[in-house]
């Protein structure tokens, strides 16, 4: 393989951040949905709203927060609300365009599981659980996930159901889980609007690579496409973000 | 009406054995200097409701303070795993934990309710998700209006609710701003409030809409500066991330956390001695 001039996880968030329309409203969860966000508000979304679920509304951080919380994501916010405000007026009201969510278990259907791994009165591993991520799978217009690909994380089935990706459960037409991002490609909702395909493969990966890593018989569309590669400016911005986040948090 | 007490006092004449308390903030104003108290008092069979259980949590439920945690998401932010609320979860270490595990957004709504002195709140969510599966509170009801189907939760009303905030005057009127979370709510829904703040002063000087709790709904206001370390006090102290980090490791295995909790919370007076301590020892 041609040795690349960046990561399969930076063209993953490369890839997200693209995803992301110019006027958005984007409810953004911390991490990789975080890093992708700021990333595409940083290029080529300057007016891109991010709403973080601690209330802070419009943020602009110039570091990317360790928590859903830091000073930073309120000093940079249009305004901050109160936790009963952001899930009641914000995301339950509808006014969300994009969920931006992580998964530690996804199917075919975009249904995620962040509770359990194992059974719920006897876990193998206990995860946090659900957070704000249940209401945003069925409140926003629709949820694009970002999870690296493998088969312990695109599962045949779920341990346990934490949010509804299927958008049969969601409110006002809103659409569930309609793109799931992956270090291999992208996966999009179907046609008909049931399963998860594959439609696009990052540059130098093989349609089998993306089958092999996911636990379902993965569907594809007739014609893959190839992303782009990260331009020049999307890596430069990217590597500077963690770059600033790692001066920042003294790690 | 508010009283001017000390931590120590104000938990003493309080928090009871097996009370539910809530201690909220939302990454921001945690109040650990509380936290710290009620394991100093050996507080026992407590049932700990918060949204965000964080470190606060792990510290009591390690230390076996809790026998019920009412939660909505159980993590280090931006780290990882809380070990103690695993350990006590996956192994019963050490006792075993009851869970009441919840969305956000029900946890969120259950407080207004409570404050709002409903019986129960509706929210949109919950449906076809498996938490009602494991969560019997969580349930279906059709609006009678327009027929949709919501979820409603059991309004939340803790005995004693604990929070962190920047500012109290001398009658015990509370000042907060930054990331307030859901305190004004969780406040108003309990029996009893207890609420450190890092100064007390003669005047607020604020614009009206700052003071969230006027002192008369408020038990006791404590004055415990940097009170909400390692989280943050807006305008007084930074999230000091590298302790969030640091956490991981102290609480993985259980003699490490035990030695420190003894040497940092069991042997220390008070918040103020804590603070000295981890100066002494900053790598734990």
């Amino acid at each position: 393989m041609l040795e690349r001039a960046y990561t399969a996880e930076e063209m993953m968030t490369v890839a997200a951040a693209r995803a992301l329309s110019h006027r958005a409203v984007c409810f953004v969860g911390i991490g990789l949905p975080s890093a992708a966000a700021n990333l595409a508000r940083l290029t080529h979304a300057p007016d891109l709203i991010l709403i973080y679920e601690s209330g802070a509304i419009g943020a602009r951080p110039d570091v990317l927060p360790l928590s859903i919380g830091d000073g930073e994501l309120a000093e940079t916010a249009s305004t901050v609300v109160s936790t009963p405000e952001v899930f009641s007026y914000y995301l339950q009201a509808g006014r969300i365009d994009v969920g931006f969510l992580g998964a530690a278990q996804i199917d075919r259907f975009g249904n995620i599981n962040t509770t359990v791994i194992g059974d719920y009165r006897n876990p193998k591993v206990r995860l946090p659980g659900a957070g704000g991520a249940s209401e945003i799978a069925t409140s926003a217009h629709e949820v694009f996930v970002i999870v690296r690909h493998s088969k312990k994380t695109f599962v045949e089935k779920l341990d346990f159901i934490t949010s509804v990706g299927s958008g049969k459960q969601a409110a006002g037409g809103a659409r569930g889980v309609t793109r799931v991002i992956t270090d291999l490609g992208i996966l999009e909702r179907d046609s008909d609007g049931k399963e998860l395909i594959l439609t696009r493969l990052h540059p130098g990966i093989t349609p089998e690579q993306a089958r092999e890593a996911t636990g379902w018989s993965l569907k594809t569309v007739g014609q893959l496409k190839e992303t782009p590669p990260p331009a020049a400016d999307e890596l430069a911005t990217l590597r500077d973000l963690h770059q600033r986040t790692r001066q920042a948090h003294g790690a | 009406m508010a009283e001017l007490t000390s931590l120590r006092e104000a938990i003493a004449h309080l928090v009871r054995d097996g009370q539910a308390i809530a201690m909220e903030g939302f990454t921001h104003l945690i109040p650990h200097a509380a936290g710290h108290e009620l394991i100093r008092q050996g507080k026992r069979d407590l049932t700990l409701i918060r949204m965000t259980p964080d470190v606060i949590y792990d510290q009591l439920i390690g230390m076996g303070c809790a026998r019920k945690l009412v939660f909505s998401w159980g993590g280090n932010p931006g780290v990882g795993s809380l070990h103690r609320f695993r350990d006590a979860v996956e192994n019963g270490w050490p006792r075993r934990l009851e869970i009441e595990e919840h969305s956000h957004a029900a946890m969120a709504s259950a407080y207004t309710a409570g404050a709002a002195g409903l019986p129960f709140a509706v929210y949109r969510g919950g449906l076809g998700s498996d938490l009602p599966k494991v969560n019997p509170v969580i349930r279906r009801i059709e609006c009678p209006f327009t027929g949709e189907e919501l979820a409603a939760v059991p309004a939340k009303r803790p005995d004693v609710t604990v929070i962190h905030a920047q500012k109290a005057d001398r009658r015990g009127n509370v000042m907060m701003w930054g990331i307030i979370g859901v305190q004004k709510e969780a406040v108003l829904s309990a029996t009893h409030s207890i609420v450190t703040v890092e100064e007390v002063v003669d005047e607020l000087d604020a614009p009206p809409n700052a003071v969230i709790l006027p002192h008369w709904v408020v038990s006791a206001v404590c004055e415990v500066p940097g009170g909400a370390h390692p989280s943050y006090a807006q305008g007084y102290s930074q999230r000091d991330n590298a302790f969030y980090k640091a956490w991981d490791s102290i609480s993985r295995h259980r003699e490490v956390f035990s030695d420190w909790m003894r040497r940092h919370i069991l042997e220390t007076n008070d918040f103020a001695d804590y603070r000295a301590r981890l100066r002494e020892s900053p790598d734990a």
